[in-house]
């Protein structure tokens, strides 16, 4: 195609891709770049703005709060983001051999996942209340505890306590992604092992895995950037208590932001976030492309 | 080989069961805890089965005004905000599907750039940007965020739809002398119909389910959404009003659960891999 008829066609794009890209450009890209630059300032609400160089990050270093936060961030999102891959994968394999009233589970399964955040976070507060909460009721009623347990300000309880509910939240997500991959796989592919007298298991890790890796890729990173973004659920279960033991990052930059006025500590909070979570999916990524090419 | 097929069988649905035991367990529990009178709550905490079931939960929450007022504007802000993302996201789609122009790269790669960065960063500037329109703290600032917050998702489910209708019919129908526009609305969109559908209950979905935005952008008591509504009466107010809050809980539950047993269809129908491939 020449020149001027590629200016023509990108000219006819623009001009479909306008409506969306003006309020864009407005209220999501302006505001981030500006954002990102706030991270270098000194700016508290109403008071003008200073450009100030890394100052923040310096800040940040000898910030025993902030490696708390990015500690407990981490540790969520690691645990969280494998838990709902391994049980998501888990749930769509059952779910694809067809078994009776495979649609009824289908529907049930998304459950958690239509549940608004702060929804789920209420639930599993009055599942974990330490007075009217199911969970002490049958501890209590089994005999394994004499004395009601209160999960959400017990520094030893929180951290897998919050996990759990996240994790929960978490997992529909990830099944529908892997069930719509496995249906995409063709089914002569596993005809053709079963003729090589290949077993199940190694139907799963020949077939299946290597043709999910696309897939997989495509839940983990996502996964990955959600959760290590995550607020509603643990600001509804802990508010980031007890402690300050579950104030996950994003947590602390509201804190930071809102309730203390430190704008633009904040905004540098934000943007380490950034960095890791890029850093982190580009080795995945990266890494994971040259396992399926070889 | 008949008994074999029959263990396998009972085997999947045994872990199934499980599996929808504990993804669907808090909500029948929260249901159970709606319908228990305060006395109950407190002395029968593991009975799923209300000794004596009451309304009277539903009856104090929706006798309070807040509640009911919160209702509304989450209401007003998820059906504006969706129409018009999906408006907008139309054309935008139809454009990244059928053109393939540098435009295609930025667009895409803002849809995915957009997930990596935390809401935080947006939302301080977008606050002292909409403080200085006068737009904090008004029904009408909050759609316009939920409209850009929708757009990610609306335009990449839209435009991974328009990619699996054939160019071909579009090119009959210019011979036949429609113009693009004509094309665009006559033609694609109503093949479009389902996925638009799909698109409508999700975007209203993550605007009726959003808290965040909400929370910092919305200041008076009359114009919070439920979801903040909710969220404030998790504080020390909350901890004697466990039956309404479970009762307030599930209605603003299942507006998000009905909307989801729609959408279901279109899980399964494979698209969402179709999506991830390309």
């Amino acid at each position: 195609m020449n020149r001027s008829a590629n200016r023509v066609r990108t000219g006819g794009q623009l001009k479909l891709l306008l409506p969306a890209l003006i309020p864009v450009l407005l209220l999501s890209l302006i505001p981030l770049v500006r954002g990102v630059y706030l991270g270098f300032t000194d700016y508290r609400l109403g008071d003008p703005i200073h450009f100030n160089g890394l100052d923040n990050y310096a800040r940040m270093f000898k910030d025993v709060y902030f490696w708390q936060s990015f500690e407990v961030g981490f540790l969520w999102t690691i645990v969280v983001t494998a838990g709902q891959v391994c049980l998501g994968l888990c749930l769509a394999l059952l779910l694809h051999r067809k078994v009776r009233f495979t649609s009824i589970y289908g529907t049930l399964m998304l459950v958690p996942w239509a549940m608004p955040p702060i929804i789920r976070g209420i639930v599993w507060r009055q599942v974990y209340d330490p007075d009217t909460g199911i969970l002490n009721g049958i501890l209590f009623q089994m005999g394994l505890i004499h004395q009601n347990i209160n999960w959400l300000s017990s520094f030893e309880f929180v951290i897998p306590a919050v996990i759990v509910a996240g994790t929960w939240g978490e997992i529909p997500k990830a099944a529908v992604f892997f069930l719509a991959g496995l249906q995409a796989i063709p089914i002569d592919l596993y005809e053709a092992a079963r003729i090589d007298g290949a077993g199940k298991w190694k139907e799963f890790t020949r077939i299946t895995l290597p043709m999910l890796t696309p897939v997989m890729a495509a839940v983990v990173s996502l996964s990955f950037m959600w959760n290590f973004n995550t607020f509603g659920i643990v600001w509804v279960l802990t508010q980031g208590g007890p402690g300050g033991l579950t104030r996950l990052p994003m947590l602390a930059a509201y804190e930071e932001a809102f309730r203390y006025g430190y704008v633009g500590y904040a905004a540098a909070i934000g943007n380490v976030m950034v960095l890791i979570i890029t850093l982190v999916l580009f080795s995945y990524l990266r890494v994971q492309l040259k396992e399926s090419r070889s | 080989m008949k008994a074999r097929a029959l263990a396998v069988e009972a085997a999947t649905q045994l872990g199934l069961l499980l599996f929808m035991l504990f993804l669907v367990f808090p909500l029948i529990w929260m249901l159970a805890t709606s319908f228990k009178p305060t006395a109950e709550i407190y002395s029968n905490a593991v009975s799923l089965i209300p000794d004596s079931a009451s309304l009277v939960h539903y009856r104090t929450v929706l006798q309070e005004q807040k509640i009911l007022s919160s209702m509304v504007n989450s209401l007003l802000v998820g059906v504006f905000s969706t129409a018009i993302a999906v408006l907008i996201a139309l054309p935008g789609s139809y454009a990244l599907a059928r053109y393939s122009t540098r435009w295609n790269n930025v667009v895409l790669g803002w849809i995915l750039g957009s997930q990596i960065f935390p809401v935080i960063l947006v939302l301080i500037p977008l606050y002292i940007l909409l403080r200085m329109l006068f737009l904090t703290d008004s029904l009408l600032g909050l759609t316009l965020v939920y409209v850009v917050w929708d757009l990610p998702f609306v335009l990449w489910m839209l435009h991974g739809y328009v990619k699996t209708i054939p160019v071909e019919i579009e090119e009959a129908a210019a011979i036949d002398g429609a113009s693009r526009t004509q094309i665009m609305f006559q033609v694609v969109a109503p093949l479009l119909l389902p996925a638009i559908g799909a698109s409508v209950l999700f975007a209203f979905i993550s605007a009726w389910n959003e808290f965040f935005f909400a929370m910092v952008l919305m200041k008076s008591p009359d114009l919070m959404t439920l979801q903040v509504e909710l969220a404030r009466f998790t504080g020390m107010e909350g901890q004697a009003r466990t039956g309404p809050l479970a009762a307030a809980s599930v209605l603003a539950t299942v507006p998000s659960v009905i909307l989801f047993g729609f959408l279901q269809k279109w899980f399964s129908s494979g698209l969402v891999a179709g999506a991830v491939k390309n």
